[in-house]
């Protein structure tokens, strides 16, 4: 009596989780529990996610704890603080849920630690963009940091990114899309057809661009492109010469009064629009369904140079071994074997794993979100709400269409600290 | 006190008391201490690390302790920075000049023209009521009010009197100096009223008994009197507007600068260094500019 009372004493709730999860640990490890999926509830796993709010949904996190019992503690945060947050807090989080190009900053600092794609059941799934930056077999690879160039490293210790695949994985691709301009059709009164048309002197005081040094210099170089009056080596990764003269640029058209303002989150882009403060800018396309479902006419455009494409993946958190990288793995797995494929495919977004989305999604919802074809009946968003009537057409088209028309991909540049400061003289201006 | 007490000496305890016997300098700084300890903590400690981080190196993800020059040329020698400083100069001085004027008549009216104090109480109260909401509500409502499509455009379209919207009434530094006064304008209200409360009446009296009009009670005697508070007034606008970044960032739409967003901008990119570095100068400023105030106005009168 008296030594199990001393042993209860000696135990205390750390020492017991420790051993609760070890044992899980060794459990999964052993491949005792093979099936699918496993209930991680007993040992009491959480997972701590953070990353830009695209998609760090609250669904997620419910159907996660359904599915496999694993808690998910998700923190959203800008892009900006994100790449920071990951770098000099990487204790805080178990999983990044991070942008490619900032995968390509903070993956040097050793905070994220490659996967193993023999344990990655959906790696074949996945899209060749993320293996090979071509999405069929003949297309053109896109100018910036394409999601390739940093998706795979030579050995699991390196931190340099490997030219071609590989066996380690930096990053599980998740989401991606393809960014063009938005417009509100009943206020611009003609055809949108070229990234140069938000320079148009008609739409004076009426446009903006976005002011995330990173993306924003992006978009100033496919309207610098597009207006002819330059042609860049790489949009991703310019020479100081051409960031001058970008930024030349912009500060001559902002104090001619172009730019009615520049927004830095979603929601002031909604604002921004349906408002008809501004009736042309750069937009992402879940910020022009909340226009539309406003009952506001808002239009994705899409343009004849092509879009500028961003993608992001859950990358494994360096601290994490035993049991919780497992279940790390397991909700990776979870996470690309369909229903959040679906549900991201369901907000305009794209899954990186479209074979396992499919299945999730009824025919009618793979024909408008993915085939570009004409609704059958109401496009229901995840949420419930009516997004698009029966007959509508997605803008821009098909998955095909629109990730096969892509003319760079948001990077990270050489120059980056010097971009950034000319970026601040820009907005100072 | 405790210390004090117990060390009267008592006869048979002379050795024991003699070992809590405090000079009567130790007492001082044993009353100070709390005090030091907060603010050498919280205040001086902060500013310190600041002020060396300032000089380290840095790159995109970390800082390199060192002792580099550079965070204060590249901020020192840029035109953004001294745009930037001027323009938030420039939102500090038109704020400044708008809320004194404000800010003194509403407290002259609080003080000079309600009767019963009560009155008084309960119109200050009110006057403290829009600050329950918070500081982003209170800023972002303007929005709505003042856009192309706003409550005041759609107000004066309708009504005929300007055929084509007001585009400089958001995302502008009207917009900007329009919601800081709203925002601020309690922290002159405040300390003014307190001042001209003290001012004794009888001193009003014998201005008028001695003939003077009221337009010269009010220069020779109530203004002189309200000098204090509106010295602590102006400490707090001036150091409210140098150091905002969200009101400009959200009033001006993006399109204005200001030294705190400059500093935000650094630190979001994770250029600490810089952004330390452009602390310390706008410290520097601050201080400079505060110290200003105290050298015209003696605000110890007030206290």
């Amino acid at each position: 009596m008296t030594e199990t009372k001393k042993t209860s004493k000696g135990i205390s709730r750390r020492a017991l989780l420790k051993t609760a999860s070890a044992a899980a640990g060794l459990a999964a490890g052993s491949g005792a529990i093979t099936g699918f999926p496993t209930i991680w509830a007993q040992s009491k796993i959480t997972i701590r996610q953070f990353g830009t709010g695209v998609s760090n949904l609250n669904a997620i996190a419910e159907k996660c704890k359904a599915d496999l019992g694993i808690t998910l503690e998700m923190t959203a945060t800008d892009s900006d603080a994100a790449a920071q947050r990951a770098v000099t807090q990487p204790n805080s989080y178990d999983i990044a849920d991070i942008e490619y190009w900032i995968l390509k900053k903070v993956y040097p600092a050793g905070v994220i630690q490659p996967m193993d794609v023999k344990k990655l059941k959906y790696y074949d799934k996945v899209v060749p963009l993320f293996k090979n930056g071509k999405l069929k077999p003949d297309s053109v690879i896109a100018q910036g940091t394409a999601p390739h160039t940093v998706g795979f490293v030579e050995k699991a210790s390196d931190k340099k990114f490997a030219k071609e695949e590989t066996q380690w994985f930096t990053m599980m691709p998740t989401i991606y899309n393809a960014d063009t301009l938005g417009i509100r059709p009943d206020l611009v009164g003609r055809e949108i057809s070229t990234w140069a048309d938000i320079m148009d002197p008609k739409f004076k005081g009426k446009t903006s661009i976005l002011n995330i040094p990173s993306i924003g210099i992006m978009d100033a170089a496919m309207i610098m492109e597009a207006m002819g009056n330059m042609k860049y080596a790489d949009k991703g990764n310019m020479t100081k010469a051409e960031i001058d003269k970008t930024i030349d640029f912009l500060i001559k058209a902002k104090q001619a009064g172009q730019f009615r303002a520049f927004w830095k989150s979603f929601d002031e882009s909604v604002n921004l629009m349906s408002s008809g403060e501004v009736v042309i800018q750069s937009m992402w396309s879940p910020a022009v369904a909340a226009v539309r479902s406003q009952g506001i006419a808002c239009k994705y455009q899409p343009l004849k140079e092509g879009y500028r494409s961003w993608g992001g993946g859950l990358g494994l958190a360096s601290h994490l071994k035993g049991a919780q990288l497992d279940a790390a793995y397991e909700y990776i797995n979870w996470y690309t074997s369909g229903w959040v494929g679906a549900y991201l495919n369901r907000q305009g977004y794209y899954s990186a794993a479209m074979d396992t989305a499919k299945e999730h999604m009824s025919a009618d919802e793979w024909g408008y979100w993915i085939e570009g074809k004409p609704a059958q009946g109401d496009i229901v968003a995840p949420d419930g709400k009516v997004m698009e009537k029966a007959g509508a057409v997605r803008d821009g088209g098909s998955f095909e269409e629109r990730m096969g028309h892509v003319a760079c991909w948001n990077s990270v540049m050489d120059e980056d600290r010097y971009m950034v400061r000319r970026w601040n003289e820009f907005i100072a201006a | 006190m405790a210390t004090i007490t117990s060390s009267e000496p008592v006869k048979g305890q002379a050795i024991k008391a003699k070992r809590f016997h405090l000079l009567p300098a130790s007492i001082s700084y044993l009353q100070a201490t709390p005090l030091t300890l907060i603010l050498g903590g919280f205040l001086l400690l902060p500013v310190l690390m600041i002020t060396v981080v300032s000089f380290w190196d840095y790159d995109f993800a970390q800082m390199y302790p060192d002792f580099v020059t550079f965070n204060y040329t590249e901020t020192l020698g840029s035109w953004v920075t001294w745009k930037t400083y001027l323009n938030t100069l420039k939102y500090a001085f038109m704020v400044w000049v708008i809320t004194l004027f404000v800010g003194f008549w509403v407290a002259y009216f609080l003080a000079f023209h309600i009767r019963t104090s009560a009155m008084q109480m309960v119109l200050f109260l009110v006057c403290t009521v829009p600050f329950l909401t918070s500081n982003i509500i209170r800023m972002i409502s303007w929005i709505p009010v003042l856009g192309r499509n706003g409550l005041v455009n759609s107000t004066l379209i309708s009504s005929r009197l300007i055929s084509e919207p007001i585009e400089w009434l958001l995302y502008s530094d009207f917009a900007v100096v329009l919601a800081m006064v709203h925002l601020y304008t309690l922290f002159m209200v405040t300390p003014i009223f307190n001042t001209l409360m003290r001012v004794d009446k009888s001193l009003v009296e014998a201005a008028r008994d001695a003939g003077a009009s009221s337009w010269q009670i009010l220069t020779n005697v109530i203004l002189p009197l309200a000098k204090p508070g509106m010295a602590i007034g102006t400490i707090f606008v001036v150091t409210l507007v140098m150091a905002d970044f969200s009101t400009v960032q959200v009033m001006s739409g993006g399109q204005s600068a200001s030294v705190a967003l400059m500093m935000k901008n650094q630190m979001s990119l994770l250029q600490y260094p810089a952004a330390a570095a452009n602390a310390v100068v706008l410290l520097v400023l601050v201080l400079l500019m505060v110290a200003g105030i105290l050298r015209i106005v003696d605000i110890r009168k007030e206290l």
